[in-house]
């Protein structure tokens, strides 16, 4: 097998804030030891060009999420649930509000 | 008086040049692609002050010298810059060791300029603060990363810590052109600022489980141009293309 050394740290996912009071959103990922260092360098990455007001970092291994092969079960099953929009619904005749 | 300003001027000014260039050598290698850019980020800062400096030193000396023409087209003896930004880049714990103490420097320093009774020195510094609190988070938090590292990582900043050590002792120098613009309110003198410098060294390196070297001797001449004898091939490269293209613009 062969030896490969990390020497760059784990992935950390980065989220920045355009805005005070709008969602973060994913900016992209960094690699560091440790959080002081995976906020420093996602600042140095993402920020410089005054683009954030607000910045997170979270261990990319923190984050739980569907693997592309279960896909399928966990999104599909909408499909067949058209009930669920609501353009299934007629407006009944004279319906102000509904 | 002017004089005493102009010569100030340059010692702040070549210093954040000699800084800046030092950490652009290391463009395209530092240890690893965020580490890199943040090296580079930091440069970028010292390169913008060093601009300000020159600038606004090349207005106080009325000669019609440019900033350009004080950073390309002085010799190795008319640098007025501290002899530990000069140092090389031996290994990474070099690097951060130099930068962790001149930024803990620039940090009293700027904060202390803020004040100045020269408007466009307090306002300067007033910018260079903020970039400077961000270069001691950076440098800080790596001296304590390294001292609680690895074994190698530990021997290797405890042997830069040593080795830079007595270039240290320049920085709080107080001399004649200092004396004369801290009378009239322009600047602190340096001496000043060392209790508050080495009380922030000790905390850090206490982190970091440094002992501070039992060594008095101390370098000194950057500020009458005597150098290491490192200086001289930085320039040598930094000054190539103005030096084979005279004027040369792009």
């Amino acid at each position: 097998m062969p030896h490969t050394t990390n020497t760059q740290g784990p992935l950390w996912e980065v989220f920045t804030q355009k805005k005070s009071g709008q969602p973060f959103t994913h900016a992209g990922s960094v690699h560091a030891f440790d959080k002081e260092m995976a906020i420093e360098n996602a600042r140095d990455l993402y920020t410089r060009r005054g683009e954030a007001t607000g910045l997170w970092v979270v261990p990319a291994e923190a984050i739980v999420a569907v693997q592309p092969d279960e896909a399928a079960p966990f999104f599909d099953p909408s499909d067949d649930k058209i009930y669920r929009y609501p353009t299934f619904y007629e407006v009944p005749e004279g319906a102000k509000n509904i | 008086m002017q004089n005493a300003l102009f010569q100030y001027l340059l010692r702040l000014g070549d210093t954040n040049l000699i800084l800046s260039h030092r950490l652009a050598e290391l463009c395209s290698r530092g240890p690893f692609l965020e580490e890199d850019i943040a090296l580079t980020n930091i440069a970028l800062d010292h390169i913008g002050q060093a601009e300000a400096l020159l600038k606004y030193a090349s207005e106080v000396e009325g000669r019609s010298r440019t900033e350009d023409d004080l950073a390309y087209l002085r010799n190795e003896t008319d640098f007025r810059n501290c002899l530990l930004v000069e140092q090389p880049n031996t290994d990474f714990a070099y690097v951060i060791v130099r930068q962790f103490f001149i930024d803990v420097w620039q940090g009293l320093l700027y904060n202390a300029l803020k004040n100045s009774k020269d408007e466009t020195l307090a306002a300067m510094a007033t910018r260079f603060a903020k970039e400077t609190a961000y270069h001691y988070r950076h440098s800080g938090s790596w001296m304590v990363r390294l001292g609680q590292g690895t074994d190698e990582s530990r021997a290797r900043l405890e042997r830069a810590f040593r080795d830079l050590w007595h270039y240290t002792g320049e920085l709080f120098e107080t001399d004649a052109t200092e004396e004369k613009l801290s009378a009239a309110g322009i600047v602190p003198t340096s001496d000043a600022l060392y209790p508050e410098w080495i009380a922030q060294i000790n905390r850090v390196a206490g982190e970091a489980g440094l002992r501070l070297p039992a060594t008095d001797y101390m370098a000194s001449g950057g500020r009458v141009g005597m150098h290491t004898e490192h200086l001289g091939h930085l320039l040598a490269e930094m000054q190539y293309l103005q030096r084979a293209y005279p004027g040369a613009k792009w």
